[in-house]
């Protein structure tokens, strides 16, 4: 069964529509490209996915369960994790703290238990600092964990809204651009952490990109969109054969 | 051991008792006369008033430009319970904070679906709202007010309210909670994605915020022992918003510092109230073109950190 | 019979008190239209405009229309003034820190004008000679000074929506209202255009401080802040950012202000506005005659 599943979702703005009957799947463990031209819905989807706008039609399963009518906090809860287009990190808190804020669903203490410092507060504090500095590690941002966030160079930024996407433990990992201002060889880096987080989280990834190298490389599948509709889907040999693909997209 | 008995916390208790007693000692002395003690009772009202107001627009990003009407509301309450209902008056002071509580999740939940400037309108319009109600209000005396309040509260009152104030906001700032109080203020959408109910943490910042606004009137009704609803009105709201921004939307000592601070100035330009006002004024603006988070910004004065430091949902290393 | 008099007579008072509202609630609502700001200190100008108005009159023994157009010039310059002092410095700062420079503002005149003045009220001067007109045996009546309000504030409106609409100028704040980076990328001016709707907007405020003094016959430094935030809810009422929105919202105000105080209680005048306020708040936010908009992610 597939961990996510849209089926002919249709969502407008104002009369214009954004994304036309689109289904897609994502099965469990797999990483999945979502590529085409500038406005052609990409983040759209992800926006739908993740509960920040309804969708007009059609239905999305995740996990066996409609997300329909589920608000974003929730739907982070069930198992979906996002970066954004444009970072949009904690930008007053430390690194550390962005990553302890997305720890903050699975809060082991009670509000009474943090007031009185009594409880488990010390000890699940600890456990969750911990935690977070392990995330940081994995990033190389364990050094930086008392840094402003956005005093925090562009490519450590993109990194640390990954870490704190995956602080939620999600199932699913919504990527949106992340090597977008990155130069070829962070690019590289990347590609291979997102194959390695994957194997290490057992979480599926699905991600939007321009940089052709990271999709191809990182992709089992990919799915074209264009004007809002999907106009090829396969896998990364199909699609760069694909001759709409490169009429529409390489070729444009 | 004790977690909490760090040597930093117990410098710093050390040092609010050794205060405490040395004023409580002056007071027995003589040395500090009732002008004083208004004084000293009005600051500690002031660092009230302006941390519970920090929590919620300072920490929580929610402007509110209601918080006298909180206080209205807990002065009222426990004034009447104390002196209708012969209520034992620190109950009396903590049911007035608890109502004021009510108030603020009244106010806290409309709010949730409102962003900023139209937040600070409708919380403005809400301390309005409560002033006219008293002010029509004969079972409290309406325009002439309400008065025969026992003086249960002085020096000692005040100070452990303000202290307990303090105390609790810290430690709800300096959890996971406050940190996603504060995830809200830096960024609603990307809070909710990361699974934090901000809906939740506003409500919480106004209850909180608005039982301690509530415990302050509380305080104000059983030292100054008579209420009229003018007491209460914008002014006051912006009173203790300028304690804020001065001492810094995000910081709790910015706050207790400002408080204590403009307390003396007020107390230096009592006769000359539209100067004051004047001044007031323009310490906002400039305030915000040069320093738009406040004095203090997000810092905290620390002891035996080596001075201010960046302390914005600071956990357990707070307390280390 | 008797009722229905009484009815006719607060309609016409209220439509002159809407008519006051609706200027000042212009002024909020180009400056939120183009800026996003809630500019606390609109309340304040529209006190200047009396106060400038007053010392016309008595300084300069300035006439009715003289007084108006010395209000609206002076708060021209004041707006504009307040603009480049005090809100052009954080155009690129928060909400919450031009919020509260503007209260800073507010209060500044405020107490400047006490500090000056003293914080009693004054006469305003006779501008106008007094005229009555009766209906049914005169237990319906219209003044000059209402039949003037009308006049004026109609006048104003239609002037203003001839600027929005038919001027370069115009063109250029109604970009700017709908997209201010498109609007720059267009190669308009923005500093100029928001100096321009600050100027018109205080210049409208200035003539409803006139009027103001003209109808209740009284002034005083402090007189801006309730009327202020009351124009201000008329402006939510009708959709704020919208130029005819704010027209109707003043007038609706205008009228159940005054059907409240006529049937009701009017020691709870006060409280109607907020009331109204919080209900617009929780129903429609986006007001009258609003449509809605979502944030971009």
């Amino acid at each position: 069964m597939a961990l996510l599943e849209m089926r002919k979702v249709s969502k407008a703005f104002g009369g214009l529509s954004a994304v036309t009957d689109v289904s897609l799947r994502v099965a469990a463990g797999e990483t999945v490209g979502l590529i085409g031209p500038n406005g052609a819905g990409k983040t759209t989807i992800f926006n739908l996915l993740t509960g920040v706008d309804p969708v007009d039609s059609g239905e999305i399963l995740f996990d066996g369960r409609r997300l329909a009518g589920r608000r974003p906090a929730v739907i982070n809860r069930l198992g979906i994790a996002r970066t954004f287009q444009n970072i949009r990190l904690f930008n007053d808190l430390t690194a550390l703290d962005n990553v302890r804020v997305a720890y903050h669903s699975r809060v082991g203490y009670s509000l009474l238990a943090a007031i009185l410092r009594v409880g488990g507060y010390y000890r699940e504090e600890k456990a969750m600092t911990e935690k977070a500095i392990r995330l940081l590690e994995i990033f190389h941002l364990a050094d930086k964990r008392e840094a402003i966030a956005h005093s925090l160079p562009y490519g450590e930024q993109r990194r640390l809204e990954i870490a704190r996407a995956l602080a939620g433990e999600p199932k699913l990992l919504l990527l949106d651009e992340p090597a977008a201002g990155m130069n070829p060889q962070e690019t590289g880096e990347l590609a291979a952490l997102i194959s390695w987080i994957r194997e290490a989280f057992h979480l599926s990834v699905l991600l939007i990109e321009h940089d052709m190298s990271l999709v191809m490389s990182c992709c089992q599948r990919i799915y074209v969109l264009e004007y809002g509709r999907l106009i090829a889907g396969g896998d990364p040999k199909t699609i760069q054969n694909h001759p709409k693909v490169i009429e529409a997209y390489l070729g444009g | 051991m004790r977690q909490w008995l760090t040597k930093t916390n117990l410098l710093v208790g050390l040092g609010l008792a050794a205060f405490y007693g040395l004023i409580q000692i002056l007071i027995q002395a003589g040395v500090l006369r009732a002008f004083h003690q208004v004084n000293l009772i009005t600051a500690c009202l002031g660092i009230i008033m302006a941390v519970s107001l920090n929590l919620i627009t300072g920490f929580t990003g929610q402007f509110s430009l209601g918080h006298a009407g909180f206080m209205a509301v807990g002065a009222y309450f426990s004034a009447v319970l104390t002196v209708r209902g012969g209520v034992y008056s620190p109950f009396s002071i903590v049911a007035g904070g608890l109502l004021a509580a009510v108030f603020g999740l009244l106010v806290g939940l409309p709010a949730l679906r409102l962003k900023g400037d139209y937040l600070a309108i409708a919380t403005l319009g809400f301390g309005e709202m409560i002033r006219v109600l008293l002010l029509n209000a004969k079972y409290v005396g309406g325009a002439a007010g309400l008065f025969g309040i026992p003086r249960t509260v002085g020096w000692t009152g005040a100070f452990f309210a303000a202290a307990a104030t303090v105390l609790v906001i810290r430690n709800l700032l300096w959890s996971s909670y406050g940190r996603a109080c504060i995830a809200v203020r830096e960024d609603e959408v990307a809070a909710e994605l990361m699974g934090i109910d901000i809906t939740k943490y506003k409500a919480l910042a106004f209850a909180v915020g608005a039982f301690f606004a509530g415990l302050g009137g509380g305080v104000y009704a059983h030292y100054f022992y008579g209420l009229q609803p003018d007491n209460f009105g914008f002014m006051r709201s912006v009173d203790y918003l300028v304690m804020v921004v001065l001492g810094g939307l995000g910081s709790l000592t910015g706050s207790v510092l400002a408080a204590v601070a403009l307390t003396f100035i007020n107390v230096i330009l009592q006769q000359y109230s539209a100067v004051r006002m004047i001044l007031y004024a323009v310490l906002l603006i400039v305030i915000m073109i040069f320093r738009p988070r406040g004095l203090m910004g997000s810092r905290e004065l620390r002891i035996g950190r080596g001075g201010a430091r960046k302390a914005a949902g600071d956990g357990a290393a707070g307390d280390a | 019979m008797e009722r229905f008099y009484v009815f006719l007579q607060q309609l016409i008072n209220g439509v002159s008190l809407g008519g006051i509202y609706a200027l000042i609630a212009l002024g909020y609502t180009m400056v939120y239209g183009v800026i996003k700001l809630i500019n606390f200190a609109h309340g304040d100008i529209y006190m200047m405009g009396a106060f400038a108005a007053y010392f016309a009159a008595l300084w300069l023994g300035a006439g009715f229309f003289g007084a108006l157009a010395l209000a609206m010039g002076a708060c021209l310059i004041l707006g504009t003034l307040i603009e480049r002092i005090a809100y052009r410095p954080l155009r690129n700062s928060t909400r919450i820190a031009v919020l509260i420079t503007a209260i800073g503002m507010s209060f500044l005149l405020e107490y400047t004008m006490v500090f000056f003045l003293g914080a009693r009220s004054r006469a305003f001067p006779e501008l106008l000679p007094p005229v009555r007109i009766d209906f049914f045996d005169g237990r319906v009546f219209i003044t000059g000074k209402e039949l003037l309000i009308y006049g004026v504030t109609l006048f104003l409106m239609l002037a203003l929506q001839l600027i929005v609409h038919k001027t370069k100028i115009g063109r250029a704040m109604r970009a700017v209202a709908f997209d201010r980076e498109a609007a720059m990328l267009m190669g308009v001016n923005i500093d100029r255009t928001i100096s321009v709707t600050f100027a018109l907007g205080s210049a409208l405020a200035g003539a409803a401080g006139v009027l103001v003094g003209i109808y209740y016959g009284a002034i005083n430094p402090l007189m801006g802040m309730t009327p202020g935030l009351k124009a201000f809810v008329a402006a939510v009422l009708g959709g704020i950012g919208i130029i005819p929105g704010a027209a109707l919202g003043g007038l609706l105000m205008g009228l159940i202000e005054t059907f409240v105080i006529a049937y009701g209680q009017s020691t709870y005048r006060d409280a109607v506005a907020f009331a109204l306020l919080i209900l617009i708040l929780l129903i429609k936010p986006t007001g009258i005659l609003g449509t809605n908009a979502r944030e971009k992610v």
